[in-house]
């Protein structure tokens, strides 16, 4: 006897949106990507297909960050120290967008440069971020975005207390933003609001819910995203763009993925809980609508990549 | 679905006999709809009423019980496909798969049976162990039992073995794994016979729904699916369909639990498989390695999705003490969000230094989260303060702002007047350098 299996017909959908631009669009990417374009919450391929494929960015910084696990650092090793060599080794790792976070020692001429050197070391398409100080990241991200004009850069990160200079910057030089607000749907949704209000086309803004790690939080990150994304497939105008997260950022910030010593026993061996805790924050965050996840790891980056092939398959 | 009480009303006496304990038939069928009474507490109501009230009342995924002497699990009975829409209430049980043949078979248990992992204030541990048949299974039962007070899961086909495996579990309830469309007859029989509950396996959810019913009418009710399928892709689409069926379209045939194997396509897989598993609707997850570091994030995430997201976890506002402090020991602040507290608390305590942890009252909320929302301002800190009667405690008048909120010190500095407001760092795991270096 078949089985009527009920199928949810969605009046909305998430759109589809490109980052980076090769030289038939008007920049210098060996290739674009497109994220985006869902009408069915995640993997339900009896719905209708996932149109566009998550995809996984690799974090690197402009100077070699002094706070980050040890274990991250013996996975780039010496790579760390010149951005243009650590993301040719996150090409290598996988990465389909290198996320490059510039610092707060950096100067303009030093952002401007390394932006630059890491354009010329990778075709990947780029996403740059400010060291997350209002200031500094007008200072720094307006040189950067007029310097790499047309390359479709995704610019961040834009919070409600500071959007208007990186909005006004990306539209000037046809950037994409990335709209980060703190695990609300409303806070979300209102921000994506300010930063349309402005003029920025609705294919050009990525929106990043924050979502804190396994054991801290995440079920707050992993319901919220759930919401975003039954109200953008409700119709929700101001809901309907593809989610950034950063569970590599959330994980390794975490005792339990930083520290290795004076821990208990029952936590068992450091490097694998550290993977398996950046893992096991992703792919929650996959299984909650994620189509950009930005990790550390290149182990989790396997990982990951793999789980979300399979899920591609059904 | 549920019926009304008006519906349920037209299927009782009608006659305000008041043997209930209620003054009118119409009282004791609100109360029946809103489950406050039982059914039988109803002398005269008649058998056909009984049975479609039974059948309504019926969770639309049926509760399985799993126990041995002392523990059980309990999975089942769920009722939303999002756990914001209310919440998952019964957690997966977690379950290690050892071998009969293994000769390491009681160690390896005894080892993984002991484990526990502490987080926020909470033991955690396995649930139980599945036994596959590929030895002496009746040897191996009796070994593993003497070593672990947890419910067991059997693997095999030879339903004789199963039989006399299970004579040995008397009064447990045990899962046998697993019926399919050649054996199902035979299983039935032996778990009928001790009181067991049936995995059911088919590679199809047609398939699966006409076999349910076959057991069904063996008079088998505890049922637990295996719903197949090759890749993470293939099983969130069952399970996803399955559940959804049994929600949205009462389709009893798929009603029950449904059983992983984490392990499935390679040891490599089995952590990212076991957590797509545990957010996406397993009722049972079997793991084949025992190894902590995956364990205790599975665990955990398991703890966190099934969380009721209308109850955030809580501490007590107050004023906490770590390591014995002193008049002259500094004062922490942090919000009164479990995890939070968990994680400052930790920290401090792991350092051996001494400090006054002052919890503030923030709705349960992380610092970012309810600084954003307005619940860990200035004003509260200052009331916690007060409130708590901190200044009679120290003879040093300073407290430490989490670095996250750093931009309420100017306020706070204004509602305190006489304190010295420090900034701290943004993050817990910091705290201890931040006293040693910069606090003295």
């Amino acid at each position: 006897m078949p089985i009527e299996i009920p199928k949810d017909k969605w009046p909305g959908s998430i759109k589809a949106i490109t980052i980076g631009a090769t030289a038939a669009e008007g920049g210098t990417r060996a290739r674009s990507i497109t994220v985006g374009g869902q009408t069915t919450m995640p993997y339900l391929q009896y719905e209708a297909p996932t149109p566009n494929k998550p995809i996984i960015a690799i974090e690197i910084k402009s100077r070699k960050p002094e706070d980050w696990s040890a274990l991250l650092v013996e996975a780039w090793g010496a790579a760390m120290i010149d951005p243009a060599q650590w993301a040719q080794k996150a090409e290598e790792a996988g990465a389909d967008l290198i996320v490059l976070t510039l610092t707060v020692e950096d100067s303009v001429e030093d952002a401007v440069r390394v932006v630059r050197s890491v354009l010329a070391a990778t075709g990947l398409p780029l996403a740059v971020w400010g060291p997350g100080q209002a200031e500094k990241d007008n200072e720094l991200l307006v040189p950067v975005s007029e310097e790499t004009k047309g390359e479709k850069v995704l610019l961040g990160i834009c919070e409600d207390k500071n959007y208007r200079t990186i909005v006004a910057t990306a539209l000037a030089n046809g950037h994409l933003v990335q709209s980060r607000a703190p695990m609300d749907v409303n806070l979300s949704k209102q921000l994506n609001i300010l930063i349309s209000d402005m003029g920025m086309p609705k294919d050009r803004i990525i929106m990043d819910p924050t979502t804190g790690a396994l054991g801290y939080g995440i079920e707050y990150g992993y319901s919220v995203m759930e919401r975003l994304r039954l109200a953008a497939l409700q119709g929700d105008v101001m809901t309907q763009f593809p989610m950034l997260v950063t569970p590599g950022f959330e994980a390794w910030k975490t005792k339990e993925a930083k520290v290795g010593e004076g821990v208990p026993e029952a936590w068992g061996d450091w490097k694998n809980r550290s993977i398996n805790w950046e893992t096991l924050t992703a792919m929650s965050l996959v299984e909650s609508g994620a189509d950009i996840i930005v990790l550390r790891h290149p182990e989790s980056v396997k990982r990951i990549k793999e789980a979300i092939e399979e899920l591609m398959m059904a | 679905m549920a019926l009304s009480g008006i519906q349920i009303y037209k299927m009782l006496p009608q006659t305000n006999c008041k043997e209930c304990g209620f003054p009118t038939c119409l009282a004791f069928a609100m109360k029946l709809a809103a489950k406050q009474v039982e059914l039988g507490s109803c002398p005269y109501v008649s058998e056909a009423s009984k049975k479609q009230l039974a059948e309504s009342a019926a969770p639309p995924i049926r509760l399985i019980t799993l126990k041995a002497n002392g523990t059980e699990v309990k999975v089942g009975n769920e009722v939303v496909m999002f756990r914001h829409e209310k919440t998952f209430y019964n957690k997966p049980g977690l379950f290690l798969r050892v071998k009969a043949s293994d000769p390491d078979l009681v160690k390896k248990v005894a080892t993984a049976d002991a484990y526990k992992v502490n987080y926020v204030g909470m033991d955690f541990t396995l649930d139980g162990f599945a036994i596959e048949a590929d030895g002496d299974l009746p040897a191996a039962v009796k070994a593993v039992r003497d070593v672990t007070k947890r419910p067991l899961m059997l693997i095999g086909n030879d339903a004789a073995l199963l039989d006399s495996s299970l004579s040995l579990l008397a009064g447990e309830g045990t899962l046998i794994y697993a019926a399919d469309a050649s054996n199902y007859e035979a299983l039935a029989e032996i778990v009928k016979k001790h009181k067991a509950a049936l995995v059911v396996k088919a590679d199809s959810l047609d398939a699966l729904a006409d076999l349910t019913q076959k057991v069904q009418a063996k008079s088998v009710e505890d049922m637990v699916l295996d719903l197949g399928g090759k890749n993470l892709g293939e099983w969130l689409t069952r399970s996803t369909q399955a559940r959804r069926l049994a929600l949205k379209s009462n389709f009893k045939p798929l009603g029950y639990p449904t059983i992983f194997f984490a392990a499935q396509n390679g040891l490599d897989k089995e952590a990212i498989y076991a957590a797509q598993a545990i957010s996406k609707y397993a009722g049972f997850v079997v793991l084949d390695t025992f190894a902590p570091e995956m364990i205790y994030p599975l665990l955990v995430l398991r703890e966190n999705i099934y969380t009721d997201p209308q109850k955030p976890i809580q501490v007590q506002p107050g004023i906490y003490e770590i390591n014995s402090p002193k008049p002259d020991s500094p004062v922490l602040v942090t919000t009164n969000f479990s995890i939070t507290y968990f994680s400052v608390a930790n920290e401090v305590e792991g350092s051996g230094l001494p400090a006054w942890l002052l919890v503030t009252d923030a709705e349960g909320m992380s610092v970012l989260t309810a600084w954003a929302a307005g619940k860990f301002d200035a004003e509260r800190i200052a009331k916690a303060i007060k409130g708590f009667d901190v200044a009679s405690k120290v003879s040093k008048k300073r407290i430490v702002l989490p670095g996250h909120v750093a931009v309420l010190s100017g306020e706070l500095e204004e509602e305190l007047a006489g304190w010295e407001i420090r900034v701290g760092p943004r993050e817990a795991v910091d705290l201890p350098a931040f006293m040693k270096q910069v606090l003295n």
